[in-house]
């Protein structure tokens, strides 16, 4: 393991957060919030000068990855951020325990937007900011940041492979352009773009500046930190439909956007995950539409939670405009099962991917073909394209260790004595980046009351959930850190 | 700019290499998925899956934004189908194709301006001539041309029974009695650029660039064998075994191949009805003897095996063949090979990759880049060629008033017909080449760059 070459990394990646923290600073100052400036203050301190220490000591490692220390640098990148990202919180008292500032943090990094604090609207401006801007910098992801910013000249930088498969969720992750950093520059460029959009539309509605500012962070990384109690609840019909547009927009395949930009709008209709997806919003809502009969006084209003819920949940952004929780049982297994199956591969959501349980599905037609006539020969498609045996390997691989985890989690929480469908929604919720969950853990509801060891389970599927396990997993194999 | 590589194999893989190091974006094409997935770890690229000439594939690997399509695969009709299909579908497009079959060897350039191809490249033809400059010139272990042909950076290695060791620089002249330049030294595997004091050792491989019609004075007066190649061995009848007979024939050499395959032997000796086939592994060292390999002047080896080419080379060395080539597939073992002190050793993969860099690197040069390039010292050094243009700097201005950057040497200065090796007094006027010698870490993109 080159250990050199990963501080590097990390000291680089502490570099970016520093940056990334500065905003939140600023803001604290200006609203003269005396704890909140001491908060980011002293962190961005600390973080410095780790970080510059770090690079220091590590600055002669070698430049050459390999896959392993990809997947491990970006597993120990996305929890020493984490680490760090939390000081802010405990340091300004605002949360006093340090590992419910972990949690909550984690919960931003990656995307999941689940609390532990019942008063969201007792926290100073600048610590707000932070908590729903952790969204926008988990979203695409950090390192992407970094491949974007920093120029790989003079390596063949071919290894930056390695940490865009590790970080960009998708069973087949590819480039759009041949060079590694101008792909991840279009990647920023599309999501700046639409993050702007997005807070313009809100502007337009009458939002206060810092509330379309956080939402829209909010929304682009398809987290869903609110700033209010109530989520969404409280903004006019205007902006929860812009909500609702917004995180279907986010939780489509960047690559898509890229295509139109280059005008190959045939694609685009073509691509048969996005069509899964579509089909899927448009059928739960349809669903849960005609279930909720008679819950709410129109139509009108009913298609509205039911979209807007539909949208917070498969996209595991995790907003809320109603509670959910109230209604009937054939909607909230709709939710749950939207849970599982996520956003699709290649856009900012988590989950399970429409891209990952289309291409399990074929390959499971398949299979049963093949128990019927077992000589028979056939090739997996998707978009008019071979898919290599390997990759259907590996969702199976994938989805053998999702269930595993998911199990193991479910065993250890339960421990807390919640119910079993408070248990199974709150890992559920956790593991996709989704946030709410059901009872307990509903959309009114927090996370406060698990203990600290399910909340460490929980920061852990979080974490899984976003980096799509396998650079976590890797971090608690032996033979990772074996030599040789 | 945007270039297109159809066909992911060694050739394909040293272009991926080089190309992407300076800059372009590349897009490798190929059918097998597991070089691909190779490449992309290795490289900054992007690959897509499929058959080169494919129209469906070369629009999915963006044939529309693309300036430059090479086809690298090892079906010469699969390359050049590929680049006619790339010509229809997008207009001015730049072709490279690489031919390899003897039987298209005639008809290269009129192929070349049918399908219109920027450029064709015959590995195996290419690397026969190569060999048979270093046979000319016995003693050379390189030779790269500049300015045409006239200008050579030629390669010796030092023994200690030679004239120059332990002479210093300043007194190059008064032994060789005509104008060379030491432009680079490879000593204990770094290169060293050297001034006027720098005395060299027995072990040095030397650089040497001169006109080329004074280097046989060159090897004349510092005691490096003179002796005319008369007789060659050729191990191996593989493509550039034939096309290197074929040449050496012509220009009077007694030439003899040791080819193990039977039927290859009958057509070649069909082919080259003057040239002695020995059919018989050429690794038995009974059969060497009983072909009289010790009144051998050279010993080429070309068969297919790196291992048992270098194998064949030792013991050709051993019974005392002056002028040994090897041939070898890639140059993964370089520095292994400098070791064993074979002589020279030639890389038709990679003569083959600088030929197309160099094509590469011309295309870009609208702005005054250079116009060849060379790599010499086992990669460590680059010999550069480029045109003076109006807009240089310092045009007219005697050298030793310039400030020229550290490890930057000028090699040689060609004013229309005349060569000149230059000294403190030398000036370059526009219109002249100017070749460059410069350590490899250091690019040059236009001969501005040279100065401080």
């Amino acid at each position: 393991m080159n250990y050199k070459m990963m501080g590097r990394f990390v000291a680089q990646i502490l570099g970016i957060e520093c940056v990334f923290m500065i905003p939140a600073l600023v803001i604290s100052i200006f609203c003269e919030e005396r704890a909140a400036i001491k908060g980011f203050a002293l962190s961005i301190l600390i973080i410095a000068l780790l970080g510059g220490v770090l690079y220091v000591i590590c600055r002669k490692g070698k430049k050459r990855f390999y896959a392993r220390d990809g997947m491990v640098c970006v597993g120990i990148s996305w929890i020493v951020l984490s680490l760090m990202g939390a000081l802010p919180f405990y340091i300004s008292r605002e949360i006093p325990a340090y590992i419910d500032s972990f949690f909550e943090i984690v919960s931003g990094f990656t995307t999941t937007g689940a609390s532990v604090l019942p008063e969201v609207e007792h926290l100073s401006k600048g610590i707000l900011y932070w908590r729903s801007f952790s969204h926008w910098i988990g979203g695409m992801g950090v390192l992407v940041f970094l491949l974007a910013i920093s120029s790989m000249k003079g390596s063949k930088g071919g290894y930056t492979m390695h940490l865009l498969r590790a970080e960009s969720p998708g069973p087949n992750v590819g480039k759009l352009v041949p060079k590694m950093k101008q792909t991840a520059e279009i990647l920023y460029v599309l999501y700046i773009l639409l993050t702007v959009l997005d807070c313009l539309f809100l502007l337009a509605g009458g939002m206060p500046l810092f509330d379309a500012v956080c939402t829209a962070f909010g929304t682009a990384g398809t987290g869903g930190f609110g700033i209010k109690n109530d989520s969404i609840a409280g903004y006019s019909i205007y902006i929860q439909n812009v909500c609702t547009i917004f995180m279907l927009l986010f939780g489509v395949n960047f690559s898509c956007y890229y295509l139109i930009l280059m005008k190959q709008f045939r694609a685009v209709l073509k691509d048969e995950e996005l069509r899964v997806y579509i089909g899927i919003v448009v059928g739960s809502t349809v669903l849960i539409t005609l279930n909720l009969h008679g819950f709410y006084d129109t139509l009108g209003e009913t298609v509205r939670h039911a979209a807007f819920q539909v949208a917070s949940i498969v996209t595991t952004t995790g907003f809320a405009t109603t509670d959910f929780d109230l209604w009937p049982s054939f909607s909230k297994a709709i939710l749950l099962c939207l849970m599982v199956i996520g956003a699709s591969a290649g856009s900012t959501g988590g989950g399970f991917k429409c891209g990952r349980a289309l291409l399990l599905f074929k390959n499971m037609r398949r299979n049963l073909k093949k128990a019927l006539h077992p000589r028979r020969v056939e090739v997996v498609y998707n978009n008019g394209q071979k898919m290599e045996e390997n990759v259907l390997t590996n969702i199976d691989t994938y989805l053998a260790a999702y269930v595993m985890i998911l199990i193991v989690s479910f065993l250890v929480i339960s421990l807390d004595g919640f119910s079993i469908t408070t248990n199974f929604s709150a890992v559920l919720s956790c593991f996709n980046n989704i946030g709410p969950g059901l009872e307990v853990v509903g959309p009114t509801c927090n996370y406060g009351g698990y203990g600290v060891l399910s909340k460490l389970i929980l920061i852990f599927d979080m974490l899984a959930g976003r980096l799509e396990i396998f650079p976590i997993l890797i971090l608690l194999t032996r033979s990772t850190w074996k030599k040789g | 700019m945007k270039i297109i590589i159809a066909g992911d194999g060694k050739v394909g893989n040293m272009l991926t290499n080089q190309l992407s190091a300076e800059g372009h974006d590349i897009t490798l094409v190929d059918s097998n998925p597991e070089v691909l997935e190779a490449s992309i770890e290795n490289y900054d690229v992007m690959t897509v899956q499929g058959n080169c000439a494919s129209m469906a594939v070369l629009s999915q690997a963006g044939i529309q934004e693309t300036d430059l399509l090479i086809a690298a695969t090892s079906a010469d009709e699969v390359n050049l189908l590929c680049c006619m299909t790339a010509h229809g579908m997008k207009q001015g497009i730049h072709t490279i194709a690489r031919i390899r079959n003897p039987e298209y060897s005639d008809q290269i350039y009129k192929m070349r301006d049918t399908f219109a191809l920027s450029l064709v490249v015959n590995p195996e033809k290419q690397a026969a001539v190569e060999i048979e400059r270093l046979l000319k010139f016995p003693g050379f272990l390189h030779r790269e041309a500049f300015v045409g042909g006239r200008v050579e950076i030629a390669e010796i290695r030092l023994d200690a029974s030679n004239k120059l060791c332990n002479v210093p620089l300043t007194r190059l002249d008064s032994i060789v009695k005509c104008r060379v330049l030491v432009c680079a030294v490879l000593r204990n595997g770094s290169v060293v650029t050297p001034d006027g004091n720098f005395v060299l050792k027995a072990g040095d491989r030397v650089f040497v660039t001169a006109p080329t019609n004074n280097l046989a004075i060159l090897l004349n007066n510092t005691g490096i064998i003179t002796k005319k190649v008369k007789n060659v061995m050729i191990c191996g009848g593989s493509k550039i075994g034939f096309y290197l007979a074929q040449r050496l024939q012509k220009s009077g050499m007694s030439v003899k191949i040791i080819e193990q395959r039977k039927e290859r032997c009958i057509q070649l000796a069909s082919l080259l009805p003057n040239v002695t086939v020995i059919q018989g592994d050429a690794s038995s060292q009974a059969l060497l003897y009983s072909e009289k390999i010790e009144e051998m002047d050279a010993l080429v080896t070309l068969t297919g095996l790196d291992e048992m080419n270098m194998i064949i080379a030792m013991y050709g060395k051993k019974c005392g063949v002056s002028q040994i080539i090897t041939k070898v597939g890639r140059r993964r073992n370089g520095n292994l090979l400098d070791e064993l002190e074979l002589g020279s050793v030639v890389c038709p993969k990679e003569l083959c990759c600088n030929n197309i860099v160099r094509y590469v690197r011309a295309m870009e040069n609208q702005t005054g880049a250079a116009i060849t390039v060379h790599t010499i010292a086992d990669g460590k050094a680059e010999a550069m060629e480029f045109r003076v243009n109006e807009k240089a700097i310092h045009c007219n201005e005697p050298l030793k008033a310039l400030r020229i950057r550290k490890n930057v040497l000028i090699a040689c200065i060609t004013h229309g017909g005349q060569i000149e090796i230059p000294n403190g007094n030398s000036c370059f006027t526009p219109g002249d080449s100017v070749v460059v010698v410069t350590s490899s870490d250091r690019v040059l993109y236009q001969l501005d760059d040279i100065f401080e």
